[in-house]
């Protein structure tokens, strides 16, 4: 059998990078035509801009979903009156047991 | 062997534990303390009931960091009024910081399987639960959410809110961790994995939370969720500035680069 080296997983932070790196460098690549690679002109039109495109439509998303996730977030109405009676219930059954508070 | 409840009443039962838990089963509750004079004895008073409710074998052991404000007679008295085979007392001199209070709980815990909770009564006692799920799918880690199902919480502003989802998004894009609620500390544990994850955590506070599941996730743990209620402190204060944002956000990025 081979032996293979164990195999050490990527932090986060270096996929991140590997991932900016590749697509930059193809984005570059067509959008430049360093490779020779003639594309016609209105998909180069839509090239050129698409990073600044992307982030802007990231941000939306962003703000978009905190937003919606705000705005859903649950309240526990219930959870905080079933809490209240519980420390009444408790209290009088702690005291009813020699507790001392 | 099901934990008697020393005076007051002829509770214990024989009754067969819900849910599939089986009765070789013990639930060690680590409640590390400091100035929880007024919730403690209430949150115990949950915790016993619920537990006994639904025929759980179980203990509490209270970690108590040299409170200032008289914590530690207060949990004298129940161990007093529960037994000292249902309430471990095992305090300490000084406020010492969280996980080297779970290892030292865990020393003293008989229970295969540990829950951790906050003392403070902002954890709405759903400790079945908990117990109940991790049965459902054998996992080796159950977490608690604020965020899925109808986890939520009571009492926050929409400043609080913004911060919390804000936060948990950038979380989830960064560290992708599989988990929906990282910062919570409402989880149940298997002894071993929770032994294994704390010597390998270095983080502090919230983060140190966040780190528990991630290095959960590398070292492939299983990982169930079951909503929780956040009720903002009925008694004492609550903390959130911008110091803990900072050092919230210091650590997100360190985790982001080193896991």
């Amino acid at each position: 059998a081979v032996p293979s080296l164990p195999a050490v997983p990527m932090t986060k932070l270096a996929q991140w990078l590997w991932a900016l790196a590749l697509l930059g460098c193809t984005w570059a690549a067509l959008a430049t035509g360093a490779l020779g690679l003639e594309l016609p002109s209105s998909c180069r039109e839509v090239l050129w801009p698409l990073p600044a495109y992307l982030l802007v439509s990231a941000g939306c998303y962003a703000l978009g979903t905190v937003g919606y996730r705000v705005a859903t977030f649950h309240d526990c109405e219930d959870a905080a009156r079933e809490l209240q009676s519980q420390i009444q219930e408790a209290r009088a059954d702690l005291a009813r047991r020699g507790m001392r508070f | 062997m099901a934990s008697e409840e020393a005076s007051g009443g002829p509770r214990r039962s024989r009754r067969e534990p819900e849910g599939c838990v089986s009765r070789g089963d013990k639930y060690s509750v680590l409640l590390p303390t400091y100035n929880e004079r007024e919730n403690l004895p209430l949150i115990v008073w949950l915790l016993v009931k619920s537990f006994s409710e639904s025929g759980i074998n179980y203990e509490i052991i209270i970690i108590d960091d040299g409170s200032p404000d008289g914590t530690r007679e207060v949990a004298e008295q129940l161990e007093k009024i529960y037994g000292s085979d249902t309430i471990l007392l095992r305090p300490r001199e000084k406020k010492l910081g969280l996980g080297t209070a779970y290892i030292h709980g865990m020393k003293h815990a008989t229970g295969n399987y540990i829950i951790i909770m906050d003392a403070d009564l902002s954890h709405h006692v759903t400790n079945f639960l908990f117990c109940r799920k991790q049965k459902e799918g054998n996992f080796d880690i159950v977490s608690g959410t604020r965020y899925k199902g109808n986890g939520g919480v009571y009492g926050w502003d929409l400043k609080r809110k913004i911060i919390s989802r804000g936060a948990n998004f950038i979380t989830q894009i960064l560290l992708r961790p599989g988990a929906s609620d990282l910062t919570g500390s409402f989880r149940l544990y298997r002894k071993e994995v929770l032994q294994k994850l704390v010597e390998k955590c270095v983080s502090k506070g919230y983060v140190f939370q966040m780190e528990m599941i991630v290095r959960a996730r590398q070292l492939n743990y299983t990982i169930g969720e079951v909503p929780i209620s956040f009720v903002d402190r009925v008694y004492g204060e609550s903390k959130l500035g911008g110091n803990e944002i900072v050092s919230f956000l210091k650590g997100l990025l360190t985790l982001f680069a080193t896991t």
